[in-house]
């Protein structure tokens, strides 16, 4: 058969696709367990992280038996039931068009087109007593969407951790969310003020720290003005009216009873 | 209609491939020694973008993202992992047809490409469209605005680079500088004046003169400025 | 016949891939503001160009032409998909960093250069060697850049502080620029030119 045959072109690429399916698919399926088991750990090690509790040599697991999830439906601010807590996952509801709610565009601060109408929270429970409360969020940055955990202390509006999990940002610019400097700094910073506002804000500099506002401000990053913009964004519309406002305020007055 | 005429716009200077995500360098660097060349090119990779962009689109919506076979009872199936390689097939398949059809009506313009035709393929600027779209989920109106929009703003960067170059033939660059060195130099300095794009295209409170919170410096003594929270919050 | 000993050495130096042919430049700009990310991506990038040199090289004498860059580019991807996935698997941590820039190897153009110009005319063995010879010279080139940026933009190399910045306490004010992509171009810049005074037949002709 010569070289440039139609019946040895098609012989080619059949072997050609035969061959590496069989390669991609056995790498992805025979690593897939892993990857699975790295990002549920590392989501969890986030949390811990977010909440700041984490050691490196503790099973993860055994340090996450003092987080207790909950799913909430972000509208009334109630918890539901209606879901399995370890199983639910707030990306597959924000896709389900029976879960998930469209955001306008002009509401759209975090950039996130659609979210879920319920998601899950984590409450850090001490002795019956709620100590912290950690909540997911995300929106986009510079080139990816950015997944995060913050963490409120019990009077819900001081930060206790922020830190984000999953992010495709330029490592070294906007990738330096991941910074251990850059996410300390959120430590004591407030969202609201006394009457409830959303304040929180990332500016473009350094935070100067005499400032009036400083607690509610927090540094940019250098070199990565959209991701930090996008950080800023994501918080002013998840910790605002359309996000876990309403959630806040009801826990504020119910407790974290059913 | 506005919103695709925003996103075209933005595609084209704000988030310009070549100059603000430095994608597709190899050939920006290689064909920009002739505005001719580049102009050829640049339509070439225009024309391109602009058929991939929705074909990888169309792939993704309805063979790859998470649950998309569900009209073959296959609900929880997901294919992202193959995402690489469907796209990239789709584009090295369109490259060879695009390179059937110009050597077969525009010779001269196939030999003036010479290799980098076959390498549009391996133009970052190409796959980097499609991961994008992907990664900003863009309906299939939103991928053809946004292909052709990235495709022009990486030709305009390529034509535009081609013609300093031109011009540089008469200056006196430094033995070892000459030629690859400068032309790194120069791209280096583009980069920079479309990073003021980039920023200024945003509203944004930092950059509106007599707002509080320039560069850092907060001088924010008493709730927020009022010219610049309109601005600031949109949602408002 | 070139000597397989040539065949290795050659692109570090005397035909760079980046320095001499222009190729692969753009994961060079987004990975290098730190070094960490580049030891990784350079392994990634010299398994990824090996690879694909050896398999186009094995079966050069069965592809047709009319469908060659197709099944190079298949070859290439499944290699990075692999790659993309070890990474996922046993070092989550620096995959997380390196995000897109591993599925971008795709289009690193040496790698497609490479199995293009060289192995499709070579034996396996000698592919192999320009594969790695190649993926070496690319490497070194991103680890030069990385050192430069990541020791004057962040104060660090490999993560550990040498110059201590000034938000840290120490007395380094870190160059923002060199943590932006555009320092990377003049960075690669003066290193063509450092390139060409010592060799200096690689110096362009006037045209």
């Amino acid at each position: 058969m010569s070289r440039d045959s139609t019946g040895k072109v098609l012989t080619v690429a059949f072997v050609l696709c035969v061959i590496c399916s069989i390669l991609v698919s056995a790498a992805a399926v025979g690593l897939s367990e892993r990857q699975e088991r790295n990002k549920a750990e590392e989501k969890k090690r986030n949390i811990l992280q977010a909440a700041g509790f984490y050691e490196a040599d503790v099973p993860i697991n055994a340090q996450f038996s003092k987080i207790e999830t909950r799913i909430v439906d972000l509208q009334t601010g109630e918890f539901t039931s209606d879901f399995d807590a370890a199983n639910f996952d707030s990306r597959s509801a924000a896709r389900d068009p029976e879960t998930s709610y469209r955001i306008s565009p002009d509401l759209d601060l975090a950039g996130i087109k659609t979210r879920s109408r319920y998601k899950d929270i984590y409450l850090v429970m001490d002795g019956g007593e709620l100590q912290q409360l950690i909540l997911p969020v995300h929106g986009k940055g510079l080139w990816s969407t950015m997944y995060g955990f913050i963490s409120l202390a019990n009077d819900f509006t001081t930060v206790n951790g922020f830190a984000f999990y999953e992010h495709g940002e330029t490592p070294g610019l906007g990738g330096e969310i991941d910074n251990p400097g850059w996410k300390k700094q959120w430590q004591g910073k407030k969202i609201y003020d006394e009457a409830g506002e959303t304040r929180i804000k990332v500016l473009k500099g350094m935070v100067d720290k005499n400032a009036q506002n400083a607690v509610y401000q927090a540094d940019g990053l250098a070199g990565a003005t959209l991701t930090a913009r996008g950080v800023g964004d994501l918080l002013k519309y998840w910790m605002g009216d359309n996000g876990y406002k309403p959630f806040i305020a009801r826990l504020k007055t119910t407790g974290v009873k059913q | 209609m506005e919103h695709y005429l925003s996103l075209l716009i933005r595609s084209i200077f704000i988030e310009n491939m070549a100059l603000a995500f430095f994608l597709g360098m190899c050939t920006f660097l290689a064909v920009s020694k002739k505005v001719d060349t580049a102009i050829g090119l640049g339509v070439a990779v225009i024309v391109v973008q602009t058929i991939t962009v929705p074909a990888n689109n169309l792939i993704y919506q309805f063979l790859l993202k998470e649950g998309a076979l569900e009209w073959l009872g296959m609900a929880d199936s997901n294919l992202t992992f193959i995402g690489l390689i469907c796209y990239i097939g789709v584009i090295a398949a369109m490259v060879q047809i695009l390179e059937m059809v110009l050597d077969r009506f525009f010779p001269s313009l196939y030999n003036s490409l010479g290799i980098f035709l076959p390498l549009i393929t391996v133009n970052c600027a190409i796959l980097g469209g499609s991961l994008f779209m992907v990664e900003r989920d863009y309906n299939f109106a939103e991928s053809v605005t946004f292909g052709f929009g990235s495709g022009a703003g990486w030709a305009l960067a390529l034509v535009a680079l081609a013609g300093i170059r031109e011009k540089m033939k008469y200056a006196d660059v430094p033995a070892g500088l000459r030629g690859l060195g400068i032309t790194f130099m120069i791209t280096g300095l583009m980069a920079m004046a479309f990073m003021a794009f980039s920023f200024n295209g945003q509203d944004d409170d930092y950059y509106k003169p007599g707002c509080p919170h320039i560069y850092g410096h907060s001088h924010d003594a008493g709730g927020p400025h009022p010219g610049c929270q309109v601005l600031a919050d949109p949602a408002r | 016949m070139s000597k397989p000993r040539d065949v290795l050495l050659d692109p570090l130096f005397n035909k760079n891939p980046i320095g001499l042919q222009i190729l692969g430049i753009c994961s060079a700009l987004a990975v290098t503001s730190k070094l960490e990310t580049v030891v990784v991506m350079a392994l990634a990038v010299i398994f990824v160009i090996s690879g694909s040199n050896v398999s186009v090289s094995l079966i050069r004498n069965q592809v047709p032409s009319s469908i060659r860059i197709i099944v190079e580019i298949t070859i290439i991807a499944t290699l990075v998909i692999i790659v993309d996935q070890f990474l996922k698997a046993y070092a989550f941590g620096i995959s997380k960093q390196l995000s897109v820039f591993v599925g971008l190897i795709i289009t690193n153009c040496i790698v497609l250069g490479r199995a293009e110009a060289f192995a499709m005319k070579n034996p396996p063995g000698l592919s192999f060697l320009d594969g790695v010879g190649n993926g070496l010279g690319y490497s070194i080139v991103l680890l030069i850049v990385a050192f430069f940026r990541e020791l004057l933009g962040a104060g660090k190399l490999l993560g550990f502080t040498i110059l201590p910045s000034t938000n840290e306490g120490g007395w380094y004010l870190p160059n923002g620029l060199m943590l932006l992509p555009p320092s990377a171009f003049f960075i690669i810049g003066l290193l063509i030119w450092a390139l060409r005074s010592w060799k200096t037949d690689q110096i362009e002709e006037e045209n």
